[in-house]
């Protein structure tokens, strides 16, 4: 581990006219650290993760990343091209809905091989070996590698989804309500898999969730949203098993306990 | 040739011909780039090559001569069609013969003889955008060309041996020009995709209904995109043309029966008339060839 | 001998905003330290706040006001401030925690529950797992479970998993929150046995028993948490 932060983000505000999408938002996230951000809808945690991952432009604010040479980069200050590239190597974006993250009408494999094709990878046979490598990863059955994702389950999708996100390598992977719309046991599995998949690979990660249990299972530190602004921040277990701010008291006791 | 007064000539009004030439001098300035242009209603149907014949409208002169051809033939409706139009609207001299055409405006195929420096090939584009079945955003699709990313265009490539071991796309085979722009060749077959690298003459390339126009310019790379392990290569046929015996060259199928008889000749039928011609003699060509023969005459 | 934590005047309350704000206070004026080779044992009854007291020293629980001082990679650093990124170093390297109850992972084994703290720390995944066997073994869980999900284990059966999972690192300093609560003689002597060997290895021990006869057999010396009580510090 390194002693400095992978994404460094301050004062960041992104407002829609005179409604705040999410306000004086600071941080910093070390590589193989997954955040939590937690709160209920129109929280401003998706306008958050939409602007840390360049999908969305700050209204004030900055957000530096360290490139893989160490340095620093504002994000709001790269090229298109540059976000771009980045998005597609050194980071990932797992969508809430996975229809949204893959390209539904060609097959698996290529899906998985999507990202190795656009960094230059020109060998057939070894982009299908990685995809192969990553399927099974995600458990999914090597003889689905040439069927298209429209054929697969919810959770099966998901799944695809992350190994198309995590084939290139990335550093830091932005998850969306990742289990969202998931049946519970599916969901179980799923949280299992990126848990492991986060720890083995040290990858840094920012998860958006409205469900306290994903964010205790895969974060180790967490952030509570209301109407736009951090309510309280810290260890995912001091928040959850010592709440602080009023909100966050609110959302820990509304768990239904089974 | 009656009323040619009442048309200006090759058809279109000159600040019309002035704005497609300025899209084709851009064209050829950005090799592979699709330049938008402000497409005009012409005489004739969207997919009836309305692109070309507005790109030949424009760079036409009183002493071209134009070939037109159609999947290879000078013969069919499409062709003789076109071919009359500018014979009407433009009054020039046609030809069927490649070596002597200065313009030749295609559907699909590029001619078996080799083009000189100093001839124009305008090809009929129905779709432009070689990313367009992949990516549906015309936003996102300017985006990817704009980047350089075309990651998405060997995904359709890796599609195709996945599903029949091989690259199975045989027209419309996407190439990259001057290492900088992919470009859809038209539903060329691939066969002729070699032809277009440093080609001595010019390429132009117009899609009237999609309203851009592209070029390659004489002498620019154009390579066939394809695997390390899954080289680009041509189609081959095992058997030499029926009427002519050329190898080497693209050919149609042809039914001749309905048991099942059925032969393969030249798609370039000014190729094929002109080996016949010299005597080259394929295994199902008639005892006395009627060769020689121009469905019109070249004035 | 070395005290590898130091706490001085360590107060907590909690605030209960959805209950009109009322401030119900848990302790005040917490100051104690442990050293290394030693069994400290908070003694006191129920909800004197022996278990806020361990939670805070693991950094579960925020501390009001207060020291809570800690060497760390030859450093000393102040738990009741340090940042979440210290406060996940000192747990990984310094204070090791075997909590009342075990919070399972779905389709974890039990090995690799036990194992995990050792991975955490750098050490290789199958020289981790072969000392979690061999700590399993020795607190007689079955075999045929090693390979299971925790979950559905009986209370003694999690406990064991999680008193393993406690004891397989070596942390200069341990809380143990009643670890031997759910367990029947044999597997006590057995808990009894690994905390006498982490006193012998200089581990700092800090925990929290209700059975006598464990206290009896591993406090060296008694901390009575009642002297923390909120109203003490008013008199």
């Amino acid at each position: 581990m390194t002693d400095e932060p992978l994404l460094r983000v301050a004062a960041l505000s992104k407002f829609y006219g005179s409604r705040v999408g999410c306000d004086n938002v600071s941080f910093d996230l070390w590589p193989g650290e997954v955040l939590a951000v937690v709160g209920e809808s129109g929280s401003g945690k998706t306008t958050l993760l939409n602007c840390l991952s360049t999908r969305l432009l700050p209204s004030s604010g900055t957000a530096s990343y360290r490139m893989r040479d160490g340095q620093f980069r504002e994000l709001y200050r790269m090229s298109e091209a540059e976000r771009r590239f980045l998005m597609r190597t050194d980071w990932g974006f797992v969508h809430q809905n996975p229809a949204d993250g893959l390209r539904m009408t060609v097959s698996a494999g290529a899906n998985v091989g999507e990202r190795l094709m656009a960094v230059g990878d020109r060998h057939y046979g070894k982009i299908r070996a990685t995809a192969v490598d990553w399927l099974s990863r995600v458990e999914i059955e090597q003889d689905r590698i040439d069927d298209e994702p429209r054929a697969f389950s919810g959770g099966m999708r998901q799944r695809l989804q992350i190994a198309r996100n995590l084939v290139t390598g990335p550093r830091l992977v932005f998850m969306d309500e990742p289990t969202g719309g998931l049946d519970v046991s599916v969901q179980a599995r799923l949280l299992d898999l990126l848990r492991g998949l986060v720890t083995d690979l040290g990858l840094a990660a920012i998860v958006v969730t409205h469900d306290l249990a994903v964010a205790r299972l895969l974060s180790q530190r967490m952030m509570v949203m209301k109407d736009g602004r951090v309510v309280e921040s810290g260890l995912t277990d001091r928040v959850l098993d010592d709440p602080r701010a009023p909100y966050t008291q609110l959302l820990v006791s509304s768990i239904l306990q089974v | 040739m009656t009323d040619i007064a009442t048309y200006n000539f090759a058809y279109l009004d000159e600040q019309t011909k002035r704005m497609i030439r300025r899209a084709i001098l851009k064209g050829i300035a950005i090799p592979g780039y699709q330049v938008p242009f402000a497409s005009r209603e012409m005489p004739m149907p969207y997919g009836w090559g309305t692109g070309g014949v507005q790109v030949t409208a424009s760079i036409i002169g009183p002493d071209d001569v134009l070939k037109v051809i159609d999947q290879g033939a000078d013969d069919t409706t499409n062709a003789v069609s076109i071919r009359a139009f500018f014979r009407k609207v433009a009054n020039v001299a046609v030809t069927t013969e490649t070596a002597s055409a200065s313009i030749i405006q295609t559907r699909h195929r590029i001619p078996e003889h080799p083009l000189s420096a100093g001839q124009v090939l305008v090809y009929q584009v129905p779709i432009p955008e070689p990313l367009r079945f992949l990516e549906p955003r015309e936003t996102e699709t300017r985006k990817m060309h704009a980047l350089e990313e075309y990651g998405l265009m060997h995904v359709k490539l890796y599609e195709d041996i996945a599903k029949h071991g091989r690259i199975a796309t045989t027209y419309a085979y996407p190439v990259k020009v001057e290492g900088r722009y992919v470009m859809d060749p038209s539903p060329t077959p691939k066969f002729d995709n070699p032809k277009m690298h440093r080609s001595p003459a010019l390429q132009l390339f117009g899609a009237g209904r999609e309203k851009r126009i592209y070029a390659v310019p004489p002498f620019t790379d154009v390579v066939s995109l394809d695997f390390e392990d899954h080289p680009f290569e041509v189609q081959t046929f095992d058997q030499p043309c029926a009427l002519c015996a050329a190898e080497n060259v693209y050919l149609d199928e042809v039914i001749l029966d309905d048991h099942g008889g059925r032969m393969f000749v030249c798609s370039d039928t000014d190729h094929c008339e002109k080996r016949r011609e010299a005597g080259h003699r394929g295994h199902l060509a008639p005892e006395s060839d009627p060769t020689s023969q121009t469905m019109e005459p070249a004035q | 001998m070395p005290t590898p934590l130091v706490v001085s005047d360590v107060a907590k309350s909690f605030t209960m905003h959805l209950r009109d704000g009322i401030k119900l206070p848990v302790v005040a004026g917490v100051s104690f330290s442990i050293k290394a080779g030693e069994c400290t044992v908070l003694g006191g009854p129920s909800g004197a706040g022996k278990s806020s007291i361990l939670k805070m020293l693991y950094g579960n629980y925020a501390v009001d006001e207060g020291q809570i001082i800690v060497k760390h990679e030859g450093g000393l650093v102040d738990l009741a401030q340090a940042s979440p990124r210290t406060v996940l170093a000192i747990r990984r390297q310094t204070i090791g925690y075997v909590s009342q109850f075990l919070r399972t992972v779905p389709r974890v084994s039990a090995l690799d529950v036990v194992a995990e703290p050792l991975v955490e720390r750098g050490e290789e995944r199958e020289t981790a797992r072969d000392k979690a066997r061999s700590l399993l073994a020795r607190l007689n869980l079955p075999e045929k479970l090693w390979m299971l999900p925790p979950a559905t284990f009986s209370g003694g059966e999690q406990q064991r998993v999680n008193i393993a999972r406690g004891f397989i690192t070596e942390h200069p300093i341990l809380l143990l929150d009643e670890p031997t609560a759910s367990l029947d003689a044999t597997n006590r002597d057995v808990v009894i046995g690994l905390i006498a060997a982490k006193k012998a290895a200089g581990v700092a021990l800090l925990g929290i028993f209700h059975d006598h006869d464990v206290r009896e057999a591993v406090a060296d010396r008694i901390i009575d948490v009642t002297v923390f009580a909120p109203g003490k510090l008013a008199a």
